[in-house]
């Protein structure tokens, strides 16, 4: 059957209810609603108003009362309805959630799991359509993980409910509509786990979430030039899969790496670093980078022209040095 | 040993407190009522009222063309303020030539009924830029919406402007959902420590998206929340502009003289759903929209303004025309593809593009030059 992403992520937080009785949902809209892009849709009428439930509008309390419920047993799975708006909840996440096993010896834990829609790409105006996820990548004590495909949206999310660390999982809103014919409940590999989605043998595009799609593109594209594109696709950034890609980089000896965020200071140039020094001796040319521009994320219109799309990665892959 | 606090004087906290139920100096059926039991508010001259009036009939007839707009593709999204137009009207009359509002995402209204081109007043919206019109000269901050975070910012221009000298209130609006920030509680408490001229405005329109106001708040009402941070409160009868215009005025004039900052509740409703992407049928009944019909701001203000004698139908219908030419206007105007220049992402960003930025602008407009 075709399932779409925000179906099976459905799927997920049902099944991880049905599981676990500790398990609770709760954020903006949620409940009646079933969120604004429906992911959380029915699960108040199916398990009830002490499992899935609207809070006040105010996302620092939401993950702060995450906190407290996950310090008493409960595992939360909050939503953040889009991403610029859990800025609010910033200081909860890195001073409270990602410190607490530190802070507590291990004594304290909240595996509290903060979904988040990211990304471009909708025709959203401003501050619907930003690319947070290096933002949490930055902050020890969190796992970040971002789905690129339906089954992989079902199945992290399970491990990411299941993860005795909080994790802030990075759903792509421009993915949320996408389908692939799936069997639920799929279980695709575990975290720090990345996929190849596409073998090939001349060079690596590493990418995640939404531009998992736009580098299989551009393979497509590549394929037709003979140049035979190897595409990794992360699923979590936090951990970081470094013996995939160093496994490919090694083997391909090009690398360019892919991320709708903002390039300067992101994860994108963690990865160039960590294949510059695990691949330095079977690299044939300096590893790239395809990011969003650094600049704000712009205005409906302009979109198109910040997204990276398959004629920058193209252009990218045409710069490795092939002599 | 006594405690070094003050002894609680009941009038101050009285003073402070809302009156128990929200002023209404105009009724639904177009009366005026007794509603104005602390008998502070007056109502708001005729000639007062018919400018009001107009602006609502012509700002409703914008609001449904903002709707009708983002059918044929021509705004990204719209949040209709229909059904609000009393505070969306109110609130600008209110307003001095040298006051600032801080508007929200919903409040576009307003902007045009303060008079910024309506073209420009939905950029946002329409999503050539970030905001299409120039807040220093229109004394209109950009439309905000991560929710309450311009309630600092009121208190602190409002603040300023005192600190300069300069006769300058700031009006706020907020959302029912907004009062549940963060933002909103530190915006009124700063407001209140450092005696800003600043009004907040809490359009109450019952609903934050899908949620109920019964879900953030457990307070008597919105405008308690006024004296924990001891500031002066109201609660009004937000479809009724005749109290939005009395109060708020007597609200600016407070702030104005010095006495500090303002926080006013309107009760009002959002008749519809949250934007037009937005499925209302998923969370409330048809018939609680229908029960705030007959509470219509216009309707009422129509039949009180009949009934003095200040309108008759041909009036009437001179308000519709002009409304109808507004729109039509508007829709013409939008019809057409804005200019859109992708090497403007790269122009506000710093005053001075950095190395980076103008190397990033180059490949942008190479991509552009291929594209063509
Ligand atoms: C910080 C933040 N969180 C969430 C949102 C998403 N959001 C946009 S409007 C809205 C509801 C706001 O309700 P209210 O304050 O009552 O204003 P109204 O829309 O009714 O005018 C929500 C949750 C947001 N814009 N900002
Ligand atoms: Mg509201």
């Amino acid at each position: 059957m075709a399932v779409s992403m925000v179906q099976a992520l459905n799927a997920a937080l049902r099944d991880a209810m049905r599981a676990d009785d500790s398990v609770v949902v709760f954020g903006e809209d949620v409940g009646a609603l079933g969120g604004v892009f429906r992911v959380t849709d029915g699960l108040t009428a199916d398990f009830g108003e002490e499992r899935c439930f609207d809070t006040p509008l105010a996302e620092s309390g939401i993950v702060g009362f995450a906190t407290g419920m996950a310090m008493r047993g409960f595992r939360p799975v909050v939503e953040m309805q889009f991403d610029a708006f859990a800025y609010p909840a910033f200081e909860q996440v890195a001073s409270h959630v990602a410190k607490m096993r530190n802070r507590t010896r291990g004594s304290v834990t909240v595996p509290i799991v903060i979904r988040i829609p990211y990304g471009g790409g909708i025709g959203g105006v401003e501050h619907h359509s930003d690319s947070s996820e290096s933002h949490y990548a930055h902050i020890p004590g969190l796992k970040v993980a971002t789905p690129a495909t339906v089954d992989d949206a079902y199945s992290l999310l399970r491990e990411a409910i299941d993860d005795p660390d909080p994790v802030v999982f990075m759903e792509p809103k421009g993915l949320y509509w996408s389908k692939a014919e799936v069997a639920l409940p799929a279980r695709t590999a575990p975290f720090g786990h990345a996929l190849s989605r596409r073998e090939g043998s001349d060079v690596t595009l590493v990418a995640y979430g939404p531009t998992v799609p736009v580098a299989l593109e551009a393979a497509e594209a590549a394929a037709e030039n003979g140049k035979e594109v190897e595409v990794i696709d992360l699923r979590t950034l936090v951990p970081y899969d470094e013996a995939a890609v160093t496994k490919s980089v090694s083997t391909t000896g090009r690398c360019v790496v892919i991320s709708e965020a903002t390039g300067f200071a992101g994860i994108a140039g963690e990865i160039a670093a960590q294949v510059q020094r695990a691949c330095f001796y079977s690299l044939a040319a300096p590893v790239h980078r395809v990011t969003g521009f650094d600049i704000p994320y712009p205005p409906p219109m302009h979109e198109q022209h910040y997204l990276p799309g398959v004629d920058r990665v193209l252009d990218a892959i045409e710069q490795l040095e092939w002599d | 040993m006594e405690l070094p606090v003050d002894h609680l004087e009941q009038d101050r906290v009285a003073g402070l407190l809302p009156s128990p139920d929200p002023i209404q100096l105009i009724d639904e059926n177009g009366a005026v009522t007794s509603g104005d039991v602390a008998g502070v508010y007056e109502l708001p001259p005729v000639q007062t009222l018919a400018e009001a009036y107009r602006r609502m009939v012509v700002g409703r007839r914008f609001d449904a063309e903002a709707t009708a707009l983002t059918r044929q593709g021509r705004l990204a999204v719209y949040p209709s303020s229909k059904g609000q137009e009393a505070c969306q009207v109110g609130g600008v009359l209110a307003l001095a030539e040298q006051d600032w509002l801080f508007p929200t995402y919903r409040d576009t209204m307003s902007l045009v009924m303060r008079g910024v081109d309506p073209v420009d007043a939905l950029g946002l919206l329409r999503g050539d830029w970030h905001c299409g019109y120039d807040p220093m000269k229109e004394r209109i901050a950009p439309q905000c919406t991560p929710l309450a975070t311009h309630a600092p910012h009121a208190a602190g221009l409002a603040y300023a402007a005192r600190r300069r000298g300069e006769d300058a209130v700031a009006l706020a609006f907020i959302g029912d959902g907004g009062t549940s920030e963060g933002d909103f509680h530190e915006a009124l408490n700063f407001a209140a420590v450092f005696n800003a001229p600043a009004v907040f405005l809490v359009q109450n329109n019952r609903y934050a998206i899908s949620v109920p106001l019964s879900r953030q708040t457990a307070a008597p009402s919105l405008a308690y929340k006024g004296i924990g941070y001891g500031i002066r409160s109201e609660q009004i009868d937000g479809n009724d502009v005749a109290a939005v215009l009395a109060v708020l005025s007597e609200a600016m004039s407070h702030a104005r003289s010095g006495h500090g900052p303002m926080l006013i509740e309107a009760h009002t409703y959002r008749i519809e759903a949250h934007t037009n992407a937005d499925d209302a049928g998923r969370y409330r009944d048809p018939s609680e929209t229908a029960m705030w019909v007959p509470r219509d701001p216009i309707s009422r203000l129509e039949r009180y303004l009949t009934g003095v004698g200040a309108l008759d139908d041909q009036a009437v219908r001179r308000v519709q025309d002009e409304a109808e030419a507004f729109a039509e206007e508007l829709r013409s105007r939008m019809g057409a593809d804005p200019a859109v220049r992708p090497e403007e992402m790269f122009s506000h960003v710093l005053a001075e593009p950095t190395a980076q930025l103008r190397a990033q602008r180059e490949t942008v407009r190479e991509l552009v030059m291929r594209g063509d």
